[in-house]
């Protein structure tokens, strides 16, 4: 508790610039979780490292991607939306039922519109309630994947059979070879990471989900940085729900079933802190590129992909003990 | 009754005397480093009801968490009947007949006041639980303390004042013979007050030892057979409650040598305007809230913990329910309960808790500072970051923040540089009102003249700064004027020269 006497006065505080790089194994340690398994694909299978294995890759990453990056930005401002997937599929049905009807460029953006419109009723419903977003976007899903039966009254819908090609756009090869799909996850992922990173919007979501009460004694209005961030979600959500409907050609109101959960676990894994308050957008990425190399590595090698739940779940389990010994460690 | 101590020969005299009770002896106790209480010896007798009395601060919750059990000493020993004890859990204090009845009560809201009663000692065979056993002890101990309660009634419904009946009924049922009270009358209306205390008299009647803590000096001379007084940790006196007025209570309470020096404050300008006036606030916890500041005064809010000072602040900074009254800045009229306009109008609060209410912990120095001004240093929602780099590197050469990394974390700092890191945030857009709770709680010395000088400076420029303490000296040497509060409401009003005698008298004192 003593005054740290400065030899320079005048510049008392460091600008970031010059902080001086200090890598540690809290924040840095999954990137090389990710090599090591990268290395050992590398050495052990003659396909991994191969520009079709790699396209193949981001496409399987890209639903839980888009989801993981929403994600990322719930947790960090204190909240869970466990309604992603639900809002994904009901989007996805609305969609394809706007595509039928109007075409497929206003089914894509129906889609979208969707999901941000159902995001944003689960930001409202979980903020007006008070109740705990866990519980809430919980009960929320249940209610949307009652919707999305409703509106196809449990039946597959797709679009109709000379709308296909136009409707499978995403899933098309763009730029570097990586399909439509890969680049809206990786562009949508690095707008959001952006978002966080730099603007006053991103610093009220780490400032939220650090300390609520004191955010709100700053002026912040929570409430409205909340339904902000589920309406995210939501939009996400919806493009998610589009390129899925995309690849399949039609959607179904059990689309994504789970998914929610492994975005979660991909951001816990990726070392973002459950309490809120802590985290990159990078680190979801990241964490989701484990979970996509591991899916891939059992495949390439052929192993039992039994096997593969138990590696997983063993590693959200590490993950998750690793930031509560670091957090002890560090108080 | 002789309740001197024998300093030499202590342990062989004190194992020998026949004397049952409770006594502790060279207790002392640290909190991260500060010494909270220090070489504290005492002896309550088997039956006795026993006073512990003090400033906020003084060490009386402690010494009572101590021999209550909920607190572990640093040094000293507890003895129970003459035998040295030691009490490391919950478990040990029941096993030695001690239960410690504290201002939160322990009990599980959603189950019956029965349950509660005999939590985890239910009786039973083998795992079954006889309902029928449980409920005539009940009925013995409804008897024994002429409670009224429901034994089905579930917990949750209960007032305030019943469901601390539940818990004396759960230390007794335990075979409680010593009952450790933190401020059982604090919340009890009038009439289950008086009930509380004629069971007190019943239990020490039949032998309970009762010992408690509390601000109320009427109630304590009326119940407590004897009193003891504390001050900054130490014990004062040991006497007959007989012996005592309220006023002789205050003056043992608050005889202490100024330890430190205030600086001078310069005296409010003659003819300056009023900046912050509040008329006739209302809240849950405040009643008829009236504060007038001119420019470049300071305000005092003094008062016991609990009595309304930091609720206060809150409601005049929106952040509270206000239900009447009204605040007007500069003239201006602010909106009621929105922070956003408290804010946009020129107030600034730098509250009670740092950890809770002050900072994002798990963020860095120069997000924490910049967190309440972001608009102003943003371009199209994205922050200017050489703009806020430097806003907040002067800003802290002006509260004095050295050798403090911008982006290291808020919660590596020291408690002294947190708090100034607090100051930084709110000075960076430069406020009309500032107003202040606890502002150097936690802190060490240098950063604490640092900080009275760095208000005082604020307000020499013209801000209107209302500070809340519950450190006498401070609020009274920070302040041009002082308003104590008790029970919500604003009680008296001092001037700078108001000896701390009297400034306590109002705040204890009916």
């Amino acid at each position: 508790m003593t005054l740290t006497t400065s030899t320079a006065p005048a510049t008392s505080v460091d600008t970031p610039a010059r902080r001086k790089f200090e890598p540690n194994l809290r924040d840095f340690g999954i990137i090389f979780g990710l090599a090591a398994i990268i290395l050992f694909l590398a050495l052990n299978t003659t396909t991994f490292l191969t520009g079709q294995n790699f396209i193949n890759l981001f496409d399987q990453a890209t639903v839980v991607g888009l989801l993981a990056a929403a994600a990322s930005l719930c947790i960090i401002s204190g909240v869970f939306d466990l309604s992603s997937t639900a809002t994904l599929a009901s989007s996805a049905i609305i969609g394809v039922m706007i595509t039928e009807r109007f075409g497929v460029a206003a089914g894509f953006f129906g889609a979208l519109l969707a999901g941000t419109v159902l995001g944003c009723i689960t930001g409202l419903v979980v903020v007006s309630t008070k109740v705990n977003s866990f519980i809430g976007t919980l009960a929320i899903s249940i209610i949307y994947r009652g919707l999305a039966i409703v509106l196809t009254g449990g039946a597959i819908v797709s679009p109709k059979p000379e709308q296909i090609l136009a409707f499978q756009t995403w899933t098309w090869p763009s730029l570097f070879g990586l399909t439509a799909g890969s680049v809206l996850m990786l562009v949508t992922t690095i707008v959001l990471g952006v978002v966080l990173w730099r603007t006053t919007f991103g610093r009220r979501i780490y400032a939220v989900g650090g300390n609520q009460e004191a955010a709100r004694l700053s002026g912040i209005r929570t409430g409205t940085i909340h339904v902000a961030v589920f309406a995210i979600s939501g939009l996400c959500s919806g493009m998610a729900g589009m390129i899925l409907a995309s690849r399949a050609g039609s959607a179904q109101p059990s689309m994504a079933l789970g998914v929610e959960l492994t975005a979660i676990a991909a951001v816990v894994i990726g070392g973002t802190s459950i309490l809120g308050g802590q985290g990159a957008m990078w680190r979801a990425f990241v964490g989701v590129m484990v979970l996509t190399v591991i899916g891939n590595g059992f495949n390439l090698l052929h192993w039992d992909t039994t096997y593969q739940q138990v590696v997983t779940g063993a590693l959200i389990l590490t993950a998750v003990a690793a930031d509560g010994l670091f957090r002890k460690r560090n108080r | 009754m002789n309740s001197l101590m024998v300093d030499v020969g202590e342990r062989s005299g004190e194992d020998m005397d026949p004397i049952r009770g409770i006594s502790v002896t060279g207790t002392g106790k640290r909190y991260a480093g500060i010494p909270v209480l220090s070489d504290i010896s005492l002896k309550i007798a088997e039956g006795e009801i026993h006073g512990i009395l003090g400033e906020n601060g003084a060490g009386k919750s402690t010494l009572l968490k101590i021999i209550g059990g909920a607190v572990m000493a640093d040094s000293g020993t507890l003895r129970l009947n003459g035998m040295p004890i030691k009490i490391s859990s919950p478990r040990d204090s029941i096993a030695h007949g001690i239960s410690l009845i504290s201002q939160e009560l322990s009990l599980i809201p959603n189950r019956t006041v029965l349950e509660n009663v005999f939590l985890g000692r239910w009786a039973n065979t083998a795992g079954l639980v006889k309902g029928r056993r449980d409920r005539e002890h009940f009925t013995a101990l409804i008897r024994e303390t002429g409670f009224e309660l429901d034994p089905d009634m579930v917990v949750s419904r209960l007032s305030i004042g019943q469901a601390q009946q539940v818990e004396i009924l759960k230390a007794l049922a335990r075979g409680a013979t010593i009952l450790c009270m933190d401020e059982p009358t604090a919340v009890l209306n009038e009439m289950e007050k008086a009930n509380l205390l004629r069971v007190i008299r019943r239990l020490s009647a039949a032998g309970t030892t009762i010992i408690l803590v509390s601000h109320y000096l009427e109630e304590v001379l009326d119940i407590c057979d004897r009193v003891t007084i504390l001050r900054d940790g130490h014990h004062i006196s040991t006497a007959d409650a007989s012996g005592h007025t309220p006023e002789s209570l205050v003056s043992l309470m608050v005889g202490r040598e100024v330890d430190f020096l205030m600086p001078d404050i310069p005296p409010v300008r003659p003819g300056a305007v009023t900046v912050l006036e509040a008329r006739g606030i209302c809240s849950n916890s405040v009643q008829d809230i009236s504060i007038v500041v001119r420019r470049g005064e300071i305000l005092g809010l003094a008062g016991l913990v609990g009595s309304g000072r930091s609720e206060t602040l809150l409601a005049l900074f929106g952040a509270d329910k206000v239900s009447a009254g009204s605040v007007a800045i500069n003239g201006q009229r602010v909106q009621p309960n929105s922070i956003r306009d408290a804010i946009k109008a020129g107030i600034a609060l730098v509250p009670e808790s740092r950890k809770d209410q002050g900072l994002v912990m798990s963020r860095s120095v120069v997000e924490n500072i910049a967190l309440a001004t972001l608009g102003i240093r943003s371009a199209a929602g994205f922050v200017r970051g050489v703009a806020e780099n430097r806003a907040v590197a002067d800003i802290s050469i002006a509260v004095d923040l050295r050798g403090v990394r911008a982006g290291s974390p808020i919660a590596a700092l020291s408690g002294g540089n947190q708090q100034k890191a607090l100051f930084a945030k709110w000075l960076l857009a430069p406020p009309e009102v500032l107003l202040v709770d606890e502002p150097t709680r936690g802190v060490d010395v240098a950063a604490k003249s640092r900080i009275h000088s760095m208000i005082i400076e604020l307000a020499a420029k013209g801000t209107a700064v209302v500070v809340v303490s519950s450190e006498l000296e401070e609020v009274i040497g920070l302040s041009h004027r002082v308003n104590v509060m008790r029970r919500g409401r604003i009680v008296a009003e001092f001037d700078r020269n108001a000896s701390r005698d009297d400034v306590m008298a109002s705040a204890f004192l009916k």
